[in-house]
């Protein structure tokens, strides 16, 4: 009897069945013009997931807008993303259900042409299996190819090549073997190893749950008996144990126990685990949850452990099995996907999460680029929206991983924008660059503290930012005097002088600029380990890197000192003819015309010189530096200049 | 995953969702409709935080047109599962008696609902709200993320939403912003009852079919909840065999004919029931795509 006739005659018996069906997530590849739309119209139709009341709209859509000549058009029973595109709505991608007697099934529908490696990548990301969708007529084309090294990068193992609209080529075997001979060479430079091609029509629901009359010569499984029986790899099970510790639960000082997902491989109790990145070892004795404690937890599900040993472990941390260690590294070979209509600066930081863990990072070097249709190879210095790189990254403390194709989800991540907040990568880590428990850095005695006390001040960065022609150098070298005066020790980071030595192989772009002040930052650093009250008058136009150069510091290190200058202002002083030159389009990239410059949000010191002289300016910041105890003691006079 | 069942792995996935949330949001509140969904999304929320008790209150936005046993039943389950319970009433509607048979359904729910909705986040400075909100219940929702960003001023903008890989969520936001999160994204109508039967979840008797007075309005069964609900003139309530599919303002929620009386006849009923769960709701059928509409004004 047929499971679904069930639920008239023994309701109990059906909801039984039903209780044990599985999952499966997939994702469809393929443009509206692959007949897409309708293929996945047709699964929800024959899969009877359409209510009356639906299928009344249907039908009368089909008639009002379809192109089937008023036959049911089943692309409307998907389409209604149509009308937001047009609005501008980013649709990165669309979930649809519908479940048959032996499988629940969540499809990833994701549309768009210009996004669609980002789109193509999220809705894979999630997917046990991917549907490549072609059109019978036109075979192997570069889509198809680019829609295949997706599904590779995302790591998809279950792979079907859906040969769509075979009505319209007459049922040919030729035509069908012929584009599974031309695939198979390009599958296996990708790495496929088992593709089901099937030869389809959406439209006419050939070999989509009933075997076609009119392809008698093939002999392989409906497209839905493929879906309902293929067998899962079962991969993460059989793969060392990994949990990432998402909450740490504490109702009462007599529990303490880690909560999250186990994402790998199984846990019992009496299983001895490892706390990384901390390295502490201790054995599992509960598995709890409000359903009772369990004897074992396998990949999937949520629960929470309890451990023998009171050993310190937070959220992110990494719970593995002490016989199966993942690897702990700070750098990085990785695949990165980028997401952003911003471009990917090298250098700068992001925040990147991995499991639980958010840290920041940055991109050292982008090795290459790849182009997505020919799978050739590119030299790049940025990523722009929808290129794929192979880059170094860096995090700032060593984290848990293991390759991404062994285990998605501890070699999974994502890049954060630190100002926007956007997710603007997908990233894959591949190998560690060397062992970062390998580098200790050496502590020693004499240091920072030290330095400064013996020079009578705290050592600090004074940071100059403005437009070009505001007066940061004129007054930094005002401040500089004043305080050489009192007998302080300081050194002056210019930047003209800097770029002429150390930085003299930086250009204005975008991706230099945020080089030149990650150097600086790193040199200023330096400085004020010496104990030295530095100076840097930059441009620095963008907030992050002037963040970085802040987090490189402690707190209270670094004295933002902006200098306020109206752009009006600035270039109507134009004290080196730059702007004049700029506006003419002779110098690219310059701040304020053809390249912004973010305004500080809480500059430490904010000084308008329009209000100001520079004399003015600089006993200002002085008082400041004052204020915060940086000159140790020292008082300086009241400002008795007479107001310009 | 290949081991693990369906529901088994919606369950996980809905506990993981909820524990990112505590884990990187400051100030988070659960949603509290008092419906089908609402009553899954709470077991999840006790089992996923379990021993401890789950780390936020729930909130309800009330509109005082309620079925009367759906205030019963929300009194009761916050105290079994220990949840902390806000409830909140729009003072403007209440001052002015809003209600659905003097304003209409759509002002109604402006006010009551989406007004409400923004003032009760506001006046307790939630960061984050979970909502029950699932993808297959209509189709524009299919594209729904599970972490939904607003603006200060509650406002969703598309082109701030993020993409969501794996199951890593983006949980970063600038002061004043604030996320939707759904947890039951996932789940289908039939996962819920599913769900509901297996894990002996309590729900408000009215989905069970009972003999209550109704009367019949454009097509639509409304029950006779209270007495505050204005008969036409030589209009009598019958006395039917009803339940309902959905559950919201008893005058703008329509009532099925129907002698299901269990969990399995409801689902029974459901799956041979050739139309779609959101029929019932009297506020769907105001304009077309209205719920993308609600959306960008604030309510869920």
């Amino acid at each position: 009897m047929d499971v679904s006739d069930l639920i008239a005659t023994d309701i109990l018996k059906y909801l039984e069945v039903h209780q044990n069906k599985g999952l499966l997530r997939f994702i469809t590849c393929g443009s509206v013009d692959d007949g897409k739309s309708t293929l996945i119209g047709r699964l929800l139709y024959d899969s009877k997931m359409i209510f009356e009341d639906q299928l009344a709209a249907l039908e009368s859509d089909s008639k009002k807008v379809g192109t089937q000549g008023g036959e049911i058009d089943f692309a409307l029973l998907v389409d209604g993303l149509a009308a937001e595109r047009e609005q501008g709505i980013t649709i990165d991608v669309a979930h649809r259900f519908f479940s048959t007697e032996k499988r629940k099934f969540i499809v990833a529908d994701t549309p768009g042409h210009e996004q669609y490696t980002r789109n193509m990548v999220t809705g894979a990301s999630t997917a046990d299996l991917a549907v490549i969708l072609m059109d019978a007529r036109k075979g192997v084309l570069v889509q198809t190819r680019r829609h295949s090294f997706l599904v590779s990068l995302i790591g998809i193992k279950n792979v079907v090549l859906a040969i769509n609209k075979m009505d319209l080529v007459g049922y040919s075997q030729e035509t069908f073997d012929k584009i599974v001979a031309d695939y198979a060479a390009f599958a296996k430079q990708i790495g496929f190893e088992n593709v089901l091609a099937i030869p389809i029509s959406g439209l006419k629901g050939d070999n989509i749950t009933e075997a076609s009359t009119s392809t008698p010569w093939y002999k392989g499984p409906t497209l839905m008996h493929h879906l309902e029986t293929v067998e899962l790899a079962d991969d993460v099970r059989t793969a060392p144990f990994r949990m990432w510790v998402q909450w740490v639960n504490r109702p009462d000082l007599d529990f303490r126990g880690f909560s999250g997902q186990v994402v790998s491989g199984v846990i019992r109790p009496g299983d001895r685990i490892r706390a990384l990145p901390s390295s502490r070892e201790s054995r599992v004795t509960r598995i709890v949850t409000k359903d009772g404690d369990l004897d074992e937890a396998v990949a999937g599900q949520s629960v929470t452990i309890t451990l023998k040993d009171e050993i310190d472990i937070s959220r992110g941390d990494l719970m593995a099995s002490a016989d199966a260690l993942p690897g702990v590294a700070d750098q990085f070979s990785a695949t990165l996907v980028w997401m952003s209509d911003t471009p990917l600066l090298p250098g700068r930081p992001y925040w990147l999460k991995i499991g639980a863990r958010v840290i920041t990072a940055s991109v050292t070097e982008i090795k290459h680029k790849v182009n997505v249709n020919t799978l050739e190879h590119l030299a790049a210095k940025t990523l722009e929206l929808n290129e794929i790189g192979n880059i170094n990254i860096s995090v700032e403390q060593p984290v848990p991983f293991d390759p991404y194709t062994e285990n998605k989800n501890t070699g999974g991540f994502i890049l954060i924008d630190r100002m926007t907040n956007a997710t603007v990568a997908a990233g894959m880590l591949q190998f560690a660059l060397r062992r970062a428990d390998n580098i200790h850095w050496q502590a020693v005695d004499v240091d920072k503290v030290v330095r400064s006390a013996l020079k009578g001040q705290k050592a600090c960065v004074l940071w100059f930012t403005g437009l070009s022609g505001s007066g940061k150098s004129t007054i930094a070298n005002l401040v500089e005097k004043q305080l050489y005066a009192l007998g302080r020790h300081t050194y002056m980071l210019d930047g003209d002088n800097v770029r002429h030595g150390l930085n003299r192989d930086l250009g204005f772009s975008d991706t230099d600029r945020v080089e030149n002040i990650r150097r600086v930052a790193e040199v200023s650093k330096l400085m004020v380990d010496a104990g030295l009250i530095t100076l840097v008058s930059f441009i620095s136009p963008f907030r992050a890197e002037r963040r970085l150069a802040r987090d490189l510091l402690q707190e209270g290190e670094f004295l933002e000192v902006f200098i306020d200058t109206p752009l009006e202002e600035a270039e109507k002083r134009d004290p080196k003819g730059l702007y004049k030159k700029a506006r003419a389009g002779e110098i690219k990239n310059f701040t304020g015309i053809s390249s912004p410059y973010e305004r500080p949000e809480n500059p430490e010191v904010r000084v308008d010189t329009t209000a100001m002289s520079a004399e003015h300016a600089a006993a200002f910041i002085l008082r400041k530096l004052e204020e915060r105890g940086m000159l140790m003691g020292y008082r300086v006079p009241e400002d008795t200049t007479p107001t310009a | 995953m290949a081991g693990l069942t369906n529901l088994q792995r919606l369950e996980a996935e809905s506990i993981h969702i909820m524990r990112e949330v505590i884990a990187e949001c400051d100030n988070p509140v659960m949603l509290y409709s008092i419906g089908k969904d609402s009553a899954v999304m709470l077991h999840l929320a006790a089992k996923a935080f379990y021993p401890s008790k789950p780390p936020f209150p729930l909130l309800h936005v009330d509109t005082t047109w309620k079925f009367k046993a759906m205030y019963e039943m929300r009194e009761r389950m916050a105290k079994e599962l220990g949840f902390e319970l806000l409830v909140h009433k729009n003072p403007e509607a209440l001052a002015q008696n809003i209600n659905p048979f003097d304003h209409g359904s759509a002002l109604h729910t402006d006010m009551w609902k989406t007004e409400g909705l923004k003032q009760a986040l506001d006046k307790y400075q939630f960061d984050a709200a979970f909502g029950g909100a699932r993808r297959d219940e209509e189709k524009s929702r299919a594209k729904e993320r599970i972490f939904s960003f607003r603006s200060a001023q509650h406002r969703w903008d598309p082109k701030q939403q993020r993409p969501e890989l794996w199951h890593l969520y983006n949980a970063k936001k600038h002061k004043g912003e604030s996320i939707r999160v759904f947890p039951i994204s996932n789940w289908t109508e039939l996962d819920i009852w599913q769900y509901i039967y297996l894990e002996k979840i309590p729900i408000v008797p009215l989905y069970y079919s009972a003999v209550r007075p109704v009367v019949e309005r454009g097509g639509t069964l409304i029950m006779v909840d209270d007495d505050r609900m204005p008969l036409l003139p030589g209009e009598k309530p019958m006395m039917k065999s009803v339940r309902f599919r959905t559950l919201g303002c008893y005058p703008l929620t329509g009532a099925v004919e129907s002698t299901a009386a269990t969990l399995p006849d409801i689902i029974q009923e459901m799956l041979l029931t050739k139309s779609s769960e959101r029929q019932g709701r009297v506020i769907d059928h105001d304009q077309a795509a209205s719920m993308e509409k609600k959306k960008q004004e604030g309510y869920f």
